[in-house]
């Protein structure tokens, strides 16, 4: 059984149907991201699973009891909310925000402040210098942070996310993203989340819904949404550059290599004659940072400029991304602390969307086992 | 410490218009050729005394009711609120002389028609702030707070009311400054304050009575603006976080 349940469920305003007939199963544990263009009814669907927004007819259930027998309060209290527009409360500072919710739940005020510390710890702000300060004083991205802190403070089974990353730029929606996808990783909450950036969908959802006309058209892992569109409407939304967008679905742990380093200074050992040894080596500080790269037989020195490095829970688009900024055919791996562990090949890559093109086998880990039904006319 | 300065020169002003000694001797110097400058049916102390009672009281209830009501204007932001700002506003239009010859036959001569003549004209500049005020707390702050699971009431406590504050005090000071010049029409119903030495100088033709009465209003008017800016300031410090 499905924890929320939509069941013929419609809304209408005026004379417009937001959601019409609406059937969809949120599996405990899913995440599942609701997309489709404007109008198409995603964020009423999700305002209607912690009752901002009731159905005109049809019935939605939680955890098995019809969602009208809930009280609202208690409902949304045990769903984490997060808006794209954060909607931060302004006179309060960073830690009272985040604690709200255990606040409300009458936690005791010294277990939800260390809490709150956790969790800002969590979403990579250190609790130290943010606790105290107020919403005004913080970038888009670290407010939106604190907003998705402030939603999973009483650790709720469910997490409504409404565009959540949409107003930060892209740079900051990538990196969001990938600690989002970290954090989930470790916590597995029911997440339904609403965006319309398909790159955003591709990269996190166990499940796509795409919506149209407040029905879903599709409902399919990222990879079948990709390979096989079940209609018109679903290809043309999907678009062209299908094989670039499933690079978003890999993680660069499961596609780098180590790598040979040296410290500045160093001399590199030239190529043996065989010619199957490093094409080049690494530079790296004291404690393990990368400087720079080194063709055999160089002195090791630094870069002007530090390269590029990503995390293990980056994608691989953003891989190929920095390569091509670069303009390198490999990118440096480093751990949270900053140490290279690895580097990302323009080969890996390749590699390995070669892989999740032919069947999508990477993924079969997360889906498999989800059977979602869906009700097309 | 140099926040309330403001304030601190605003009762230092106030407690020279209610000394006799000072206020008299003040005057001597404008009225040389006045034998005694200073109104002496009642001490200074003793109008400044009846004159806060009367705007002071009157802009309590007059908060309390522009609060309330502006609450209202809140509920609904269509017909309601035009309502409840057009009766505010009408309550304003009518001079508080015209409403004294009005209530006069109703509740007699004294303190009581004048209280509710300032009253009247009290209410509106409240009932805007706290309608200014809660319209302007952000929507989204509002939709995050009812979808983390606060209830109406929370939310309107914890949230709507402490965002609308300073607008709120803001509307209880314009009410204040209002309601101290217009109190010296009390005198004319023998409520006293500081309309007494006005009404007298003008009857007498002594110039240096309606000068005391006149500067006496106008400190008063102006040291409670002072305090309640500064006050207004305390109140809005939790939304502006730490000094830049």
């Amino acid at each position: 059984m499905a924890l929320i349940e939509y069941r013929g469920v419609s809304k209408r305003y005026g004379e417009a149907w937001a959601v019409h007939d609406l059937d969809l199963d949120i599996e405990e544990g899913q995440l599942v991201v609701l997309i489709g263009p404007s109008g198409s009814g995603k964020t009423t669907t999700l305002r209607m699973a912690n009752r901002l927004v009731e159905p005109d007819s049809g019935e939605v259930r939680y955890a098995g009891r019809p969602l009208h027998s809930w009280r609202p309060e208690d409902l949304r209290l045990g769903m984490g909310y997060v808006i794209q527009s954060v909607g931060l409360f302004p006179h309060l500072s960073v830690l009272e925000n985040v604690c709200t919710v255990p606040r409300l739940l009458g936690t005791p005020r010294a277990v939800a402040e260390r809490r709150a510390d956790e969790l800002l710890h969590m979403v990579g702000l250190d609790p130290a210098s943010y606790r105290q300060r107020r919403p005004r004083q913080l970038s888009g991205g670290e407010a939106q942070r604190v907003g998705v802190a402030r939603a999973l403070a009483a650790d709720p089974p469910v997490l409504l996310m409404d565009e959540p990353f949409g107003a930060v730029d892209p740079l900051q929606r990538a990196r969001l993203q990938d600690e989002f996808l970290r954090i989930q990783r470790e916590i597995h909450k029911t997440v339904i989340f609403v965006t319309h950036d398909l790159d955003e969908a591709v990269r996190l959802a166990d499940t796509v819904v795409l919506m149209r006309d407040g029905r879903p058209a599709q409902i399919a892992t990222p990879a079948k949404l990709l390979a096989e569109p079940a209609d018109d409407f679903v290809r043309a939304f999907v678009g062209e550059d299908r094989s670039l967008k499933r690079l978003a679905r890999v993680d660069v742990g499961g596609a780098f290599r180590p790598v040979s380093v040296l410290r500045a200074g160093e001399r590199a050992p030239e190529q043996d004659a065989s010619c199957d040894g490093p094409t080049h080596h690494w530079v790296i500080d004291g404690r393990g940072k990368p400087l720079g790269r080194v063709k055999p037989g160089d002195i090791a020195t630094p870069w002007r400029t530090l390269p590029t490095a990503l995390k293990p829970y980056a994608s691989l688009k953003e891989a190929l991304a920095c390569m091509l900024e670069e303009g390198s055919t490999v990118v440096a791996v480093i751990d949270d602390a900053g140490v290279l562990i690895g580097e990302i090949s323009l080969t890996a890559i390749a590699a390995s969307s070669g892989e999740t093109g032919s069947g999508g086998a990477m993924e079969l880990s997360k889906t498999a086992g989800t059977t979602v039904p869906q009700s097309i006319p | 410490m140099k926040r309330w300065k403001g304030a601190l020169v605003a009762l230092a002003s106030l407690a020279f218009v209610t000394n006799s000694r000072m206020m008299g001797a003040f005057l001597g110097l404008l009225f040389p050729d006045i034998a005694e400058p200073l109104y002496p049916l009642a001490s200074p102390l003793a109008l400044f005394s009846q004159h806060a009672a009367l705007a002071i009281g009157a802009s309590l209830v007059a908060a309390v009711i522009g609060f309330l009501a502006g609450v209202v204007a809140n509920f609904n932001r269509g017909t309601l609120r035009e309502l409840v700002l057009s009766v505010g506003a009408f309550a304003q239009t009518v001079p508080p002389v015209a409403v004294l010859a009005l209530l006069v036959p109703v509740l007699g001569f004294g303190t009581r028609p004048v209280m509710l003549a300032l009253i009247l004209y009290g209410i509106l500049p409240v009932i805007h702030g706290t309608a200014a005020g809660l319209a302007s707390v952000p929507p989204d702050a509002l939709d995050a707070a009812k979808g983390l699971g606060m209830g109406a009431a929370t939310r309107f406590l914890r949230i709507e009311l402490p965002l609308a504050l300073p607008a709120i005090a803001a509307g209880i000071r314009t009410s204040v400054v209002i309601n101290v010049g217009t109190a010296a029409i009390g005198a004319t119903m023998g409520a006293g304050g500081f309309g007494r030495p006005i009404m007298a100088g003008l009857v007498q033709f002594r110039t240096s009575y309606v000068v005391q009465g006149a500067l006496s209003a106008a400190t008063m008017a102006i040291a409670l603006d002072w305090i309640l800016a500064e006050l207004e300031r305390w109140l809005s410090l939790g939304d502006s976080g730490t000094a830049e």
